[in-house]
């Protein structure tokens, strides 16, 4: 342990702590700019300088480790007005139309330059305006906004393996652009949006659809129907205050109703459809490779369109491995208008359907042409993030924390425990597994809870074997198989199980990839958060909510039973195909 | 084919870049590496496209848009402009008839300027291809330029 002194106080830390972390044992908050949680230390913004006894000049908090009888000062004059004209500076070079920002009163750069006291700039502004890019339909690069941390091309090096933007040009013409510096839709951008996740400022964010929801609310010719993912209700609250991690499923489902929507729907009900159809699938697939037919094995799952982005992009030969089947919201979007449609007595045209998801890539995803039951409407009109839900919720007033719990409305809105782990990593293999075991051999999934542990958890990449033994009659074939499946989270992970593949050295059956790491909890639509444990908060969550249910299987779902008996006919039957299943481009790198 | 040649000749460990890519530009005619180059580059080296364009923009001695055959680099760091840099760069674009960043019609000259030469000493400076030239003066611009025109 190394003993420092921080503003006159004593403190006992570990050898190799940053001053930053030592003072925060002590309830000192050194305010901070590029620093990121679980991110690498960059100390370009200089915002965290301190006042170290024998050193010349300032030091940066984020990347000075603690040395024995080190004397710290964070608040010395000489600290404070240096932290100020560092931050001056970053202003100087900032357009800060604050009141027109979607990060006012939510924006880093505005709360260090608050925190410091700033109420007007000596040095004159030497911003050079550029265009905004916003040529995807998902993200939105705002250059004038960017205080050029390097958060955003860490996540998306790093962690998600892409590099597609990074830093270009030096001094004070350095910028963040993608190469050569394209539009990010002529790009290989996934749209998974990380970079927003991270972004201390404005400068990257989702695009905002905020608008045409509201302009549907207000139509009266318009039945505007909403559907929330699973991801969204463990960590909405975090926008209100509430700690991550949190499920407010009932407070999230009155609120959307107290806006004005006319069906509060789950995107859970087609999560458990999505089983039987991918369940089904699977499991033939399984039978033609056994009895000597054709079929591509390991099929891979398709819940998410950054993965899907990535996969066509990357590898577009093997598209094939991929399950057919549309995204859970995108085939509630085609059952609302055509099942739910018929049932009410709604033309499909006037019918506007909304989904809350965790996710960025859901707007690109929403407005591909093949994503549409007549080939003119789209299964989904608009695409809200959870960041852009709580807008709305706080635009219109609402105490969203003292709501009183409400329900779904049905028949497309009631889900089991399988679906809601949908929204974590492992969390759609699990499922998966919990039915198409049952089918195959008459029996629960033999463990503890249902959760198949080795693949529960944020491990990047994470495998399990389940033996198949006494199998029912029609399903003889499988006696004895060993099913290995594998779950990969951020399209990083995802390379290393598609290149596998691609060397035909694939020991797997059944892959579920994630386009984030951690799955959708930590999606690009989800709530920012500086909290470093926020990952590990919100998958406890979706556990906790799985468990709460008395269902927990999604064949056992009721409204999913008479779905098929009254409408779809049998899973993967001839309307399932029409109506829940998708095919991919193959698009190649730019 | 010539980058192929270059990259066994420097190794494909990303430290390398910077060589390959300074051989490759100088045996292109037009002096800049371009979209194809860096996708070329990517591949065979295993790096990202945009780690490429990155090191590219960063150095002045790299260009991601054609070039003349003579590039002519004045330094506008300190010492240089303290001594009269941007005079040097007034009579530069009064010589060759063009400005900072363009190159000329007979696509001969491009004007541009650098970060730090490293030969602060006889500021103001400029360098042209490989070959630096020191304490600049009207006149003296005016034949090292004319010596590169007779080329």
């Amino acid at each position: 342990m190394i003993e420092l002194t921080i503003n006159n106080r004593k403190v006992s830390v570990p050898e190799g702590t940053t001053i930053l972390d030592a003072a925060k044992k002590l309830g000192i908050t050194i305010p901070t700019l590029c620093y990121f949680p679980n991110q690498k230390t960059k100390a370009n913004c200089r915002v965290c300088v301190v006042e170290v006894d024998g050193y010349r000049t300032l030091q940066t908090a984020c990347s000075t480790p603690v040395a024995p009888g080190m004397v710290v000062k964070t608040n010395s004059p000489k600290a404070l007005e240096a932290r100020k004209v560092n931050i001056e500076l970053i202003l100087a070079n900032h357009d800060a139309r604050c009141l027109e920002c979607s990060r006012n009163l939510n924006c880093e750069l505005q709360k260090v330059a608050n925190q410091a006291g700033i109420t007007d700039n000596p040095f004159e502004s030497v911003l050079v305006m550029q265009d905004i890019d916003d040529s995807s339909p998902s993200i939105v690069r705002n250059p004038n906004k960017c205080i050029k941390c390097g958060r955003c091309i860490e996540v998306c090096r790093d962690v998600q393996g892409l590099n597609i933007i990074d830093d270009a040009g030096r001094s004070a013409d350095m910028g963040v652009v993608p190469t050569f510096g394209k539009f990010l839709n002529d790009s290989n951008c996934v749209a998974c949006g990380q970079c927003a996740v991270v972004c201390p400022v404005a400068a990257i964010t989702e695009k905002d659809e905020i608008g045409v929801v509201w302009e549907a609310l207000s139509d009266p010719s318009k039945r505007v129907v909403v559907q929330t993912a699973p991801a969204v209700r463990v960590a909405l609250g975090e926008e209100f205050g509430m700690a991550p991690g949190t499920p407010v499923t009932g407070k999230m489902a009155a609120s959307l109703r107290a806006l004005g929507f006319d069906d509060i729907f789950d995107t859970n009900f087609t999560a458990d459809l999505t089983i039987m159809e991918e369940g089904t699938e699977f499991l033939t697939r399984v039978k033609n490779a056994l009895t000597g037919g054709k079929a591509t094995l390991p099929m891979i799952t398709s819940c998410s369109p950054g993965w899907i982005n990535f996969v066509e992009i990357n590898y577009p030969e093997l598209l094939d491995h991929l399950s057919t089947c549309k995204s859970p919201h995108q085939m509630l979007g085609a059952l609302i208008k055509t099942y739910y449609a018929k049932k009410i007595n709604v033309k499909p045209e006037d019918m506007f359907v909304v989904s809350v998801m965790p996710c960025t890539a859901k707007k690109y995803e929403a407005k591909r042409p093949e994503l549409s039951v007549d080939g003119i409407h789209p299964d989904v009109d608009a695409v809200l993030t959870t960041r852009e839900l709580a807008r709305m919720i706080k635009q219109a007033g609402i105490d969203f924390v003292n709501l009183p719990d409400e329900d779904f409305d049905n028949p497309l809105g009631l889900s089991t425990g399988a679906a809601d782990i949908f929204g974590v990593t492992g969390g759609v293999m699990e499922a998966a597994l919990r039915t198409v075991y049952e089918i195959v051999t008459g029996r629960e999934l033999p463990f503890d809870g249902l959760h198949v542990k080795p693949i529960v958890g944020l491990e990047g990449i994470k495998e399990a074997t389940i033996k198949i033994e006494n199998p029912v009659a029609d399903y003889a074939f499988l006696d004895g198989v060993e099913v290995k499946v594998a779950v990969a989270s951020s399209t990083k992970n995802a390379k290393v199980l598609m290149d596998q593949i691609a060397a035909g050295t694939s020991p797997y059956h059944f892959i579920e990839i994630m386009g984030c790491l951690g799955g959708c909890i930590t999606g690009g639509g989800q709530p920012r958060s500086a909290d470093p444990d926020v990952r590990i908060k919100r998958l406890g969550g979706m556990y906790s909510v799985d468990e709460a249910k008395v269902l927990r299987k999604s064949h056992d779902n009721p409204y999913v039973k008479s779905i098929y008996e009254e409408y779809l006919g049998a899973p993967n039957g001839h309307l399932s195909h029409e109506l829940l299943h998708t095919h991919y481009n193959k698009r190649g790198k730019a | 084919m010539q980058l192929l040649q270059i990259i066994e000749k420097h190794g494909r460990q990303p430290e390398d870049l910077i060589s390959i890519l300074l051989d490759y530009q100088a045996c292109k005619t037009d002096n800049y590496i371009s979209e194809d180059d860096v996708k070329m580059l990517a591949r065979q080296l295993n790096l990202t496209e945009s780690r490429i364009y990155s090191v590219l923009t960063f150095y002045t001695l790299l260009s991601t848009k054609p070039r003349g055959k003579y590039v002519v680099q004045v330094c506008n760091d300190v010492p240089c402009y303290v001594k009269g840099s941007v005079n040097v760069l007034k009579i530069l674009e009064k010589t060759l008839g063009i400005q900072e960043g363009e190159t000329t019609a007979d696509g001969v000259f491009t004007l541009e300027f650098t970060s730090c030469l490293g030969c602060c000493d006889k500021a103001p400076a400029m360098r042209i291809g490989g070959q630096l030239y020191g304490n600049l003066d009207e006149g003296k611009i005016g034949e090292i330029i004319a010596k590169y025109r007779g080329q």
